[in-house]
């Protein structure tokens, strides 16, 4: 038995500093994540040893190269649990990833009458490509509500989805409520319809296991920076025979098999959707990021975040003047934290969190149509990950307490 | 450090304001409107100007939704307007924004905008300056446009 990973003082440096004169305690992880030593050291290492362009070059470092970057792929694939490594397009990140579906399999499969369905809950990435795609195609765009304790309503989504619906795309995690979403059952409601289940997980892969060949979902996107790897690189799975049958995206450098003067043909998958020079560095970071995840064990991260939500949501929702959103109950919870002070601006408050050294975000989240359901402007979110610690809860609970405090009486005394 | 820091930004001036924001209603009579949201959080700000013949504010008044700063910025920049000149107008949203940007300004050009001259304690909170300018912005687009309220 391989013991699992501890988590070391050095992994995270960035962690390691004062922000406002206080310790910083990050709490913005929904938005990014921060990047262990052993992804940093990746990249340093490509740029300092193997940096060449992939696919195409006959000389050494090119294929160290294109071994780096095809064996991130499939370790992605292993994470996920895709069933082979065409599945597994390498793109910009999840917005990157839907637009691709929407731009291809939406834009052959949609017709004018069609539906598509997604939730209330979407981030504006898996809303507005479907969104336009039901503009340019004069289909229907459908929403499922929530239930009164802000879960995914299943029954709404029972009467939402039709033989009419060609497209169903739902969040697994939402990156507000803090719910995790059955998109197993989602994707059986979709196919008993004659449609596909486009998953987002941006908020689910840093956090929980996922097997995208048990969910049974069509297409899944998700980000390298919410799971500690760089910026600027995602994945798209898909299922196979879906992929081979949809057009490429872009077009240009590397996606070919053969270029004519007035017709070309495409190579194989899942190169077909990677034109051009991609992000090789970025992922090979990917892998990095997800060999430093296996070795920590997904368990390990989702019941470490478990225990934080399990000290905090209680206490917040017991906390006067607080609206805890989304289920108040922590087993049905993720990381993610959501909710308002009464008479207090979350930009105020976000500002007010700063200065104590704690960073969360506040705003819209982009999630303007569920803040329009939650009757909010704006909220503020604290969202954690497998670094924090039940002190930095702590912490947040008294800045919490203070941002009231001095609120209330206009100003604080100097400490 | 920790919050006491807070005190330099919200000055009682500023959450007087907030707490009880100037001009914040609707015109019945408008010569220049316009509606501006702060994409980073969704607030947003209706201003509704009353310019006359001879070129003076003679009216002003604003509604939305929004956080203590950019309340009080708006209730603070429309109690500084009212009665001046289109163009002194457009010169103290231009003084305003080099103000909270940091660049230089005179004394004479500082004491125009009144309490608004306050919120360049924003410059230490560089993640809020889009909430304080947001009033101003408006007052400019307001005013450069022709765009009159359609009833």
């Amino acid at each position: 038995m391989i013991k699992s990973r501890e988590i070391s003082a050095t992994d995270f440096s960035i962690l390691q500093q004062r922000v406002n004169d206080e310790p910083l305690v990050y709490l913005d992880n929904a938005a990014t994540a921060q990047k262990p030593q052993a992804v940093i050291d990746a990249l340093t290492h490509f740029y300092q040893h193997d940096n060449a362009n992939v696919h195409r070059g006959v000389h050494t470092l090119a294929e160290r190269a294109t071994a780096a970057y095809e064996q991130a792929r499939e370790k992605v694939q292993h994470f996920i649990h895709a069933p082979e490594m065409e599945t597994v397009i390498f793109t910009k990140g999840t917005t990157d990833g839907l637009n691709l579906v929407a731009s291809t399999y939406g834009e052959q499969q949609v017709h004018a009458g069609d539906e598509i369905v997604i939730s209330i809950m979407e981030h504006h990435s898996n809303l507005i490509p479907w969104q336009q795609l039901a503009i340019r195609k004069h289909a229907t765009l459908k929403y499922i509500g929530l239930t009164a304790d802000g879960e995914l309503d299943l029954a709404d989504a029972a009467r939402q989805i039709t033989p009419r619906t060609k497209i169903v795309a739902v969040t697994h995690a939402s990156n507000v409520l803090g719910v995790v979403n059955p998109l197993k059952q989602l994707a059986q409601l979709a196919h008993q319809n004659g449609a596909v289940l486009v998953g987002d997980g941006a908020q689910a892969v840093p956090h929980m296991k996922v097997d995208v060949q048990d969910l049974d979902v069509d297409f899944y996107a998700f980000s390298g920076h919410k799971m500690m790897a760089p910026t600027g690189i995602g994945v798209l799975y898909g299922k196979k025979a879906l992929l081979a049958a949809m057009s490429p995206y872009q077009f240009g450098g590397e996606m070919i098999d053969f270029v004519h003067q007035q017709s070309s043909t495409w190579t194989q998958l899942p190169w077909k959707f990677e034109a051009g020079t991609q992000n090789i560095a970025g992922s090979i970071g990917l892998g990095a990021a997800v060999d430093y995840l296996t070795a920590y064990g997904m368990d390990r991260v989702h019941e470490r975040e478990a225990a934080l939500v399990a000290n905090l949501l209680p206490r917040l929702v017991a906390m006067p003047g607080v609206t805890v959103f989304g289920p108040h109950d922590p087993a049905k919870h993720t990381g993610v934290i959501t909710f308002n002070l009464d008479g207090l601006h979350p930009h105020d408050v976000a500002t007010a969190l700063d200065m104590e050294g704690v960073a969360v975000r506040a705003g819209h989240h982009c999630a303007q149509p569920l803040m329009a359901a939650l009757h909010q402007v704006a909220t503020v979110r604290a969202s954690f990950y497998l670094y924090n610690t039940q002190a930095d809860v702590e912490r947040l609970l008294t800045a919490i307490q203070e941002t009231k405090e001095f609120f209330n009486h206009g100003s604080v005394s100097a400490k | 450090m920790g919050l006491s820091q807070l005190n330099s930004l919200y000055r009682e001036v500023i959450l007087d304001h907030s707490d009880h924001p100037h001009n914040k209603h609707a015109l019945s009579a408008v010569t220049n409107t316009i509606t501006l949201k702060n994409p980073t959080c969704g607030d947003v700000i209706n201003l509704d100007v009353q310019v006359d013949d001879a070129g003076m504010i003679t009216d002003i008044g604003f509604t939305g939704e929004g956080c203590t700063i950019s309340q009080s910025s708006a209730s603070m920049m429309t109690d500084a307007v009212k009665g001046k000149s289109r163009e002194q107008a457009l010169a103290m949203a231009k003084t305003f924004s080099d103000m909270v940007m940091g660049k230089s300004h005179s004394q004479a050009d500082l004491d125009q905008l009144e309490d608004a001259a306050i919120l360049s304690s924003i410059m230490q909170f560089p993640a809020r300056i889009k909430c304080a300018t947001l009033a101003w912005w408006a007052l400019q687009r307001a005013l450069l446009s022709d765009a009159k309220k359609e009833e």
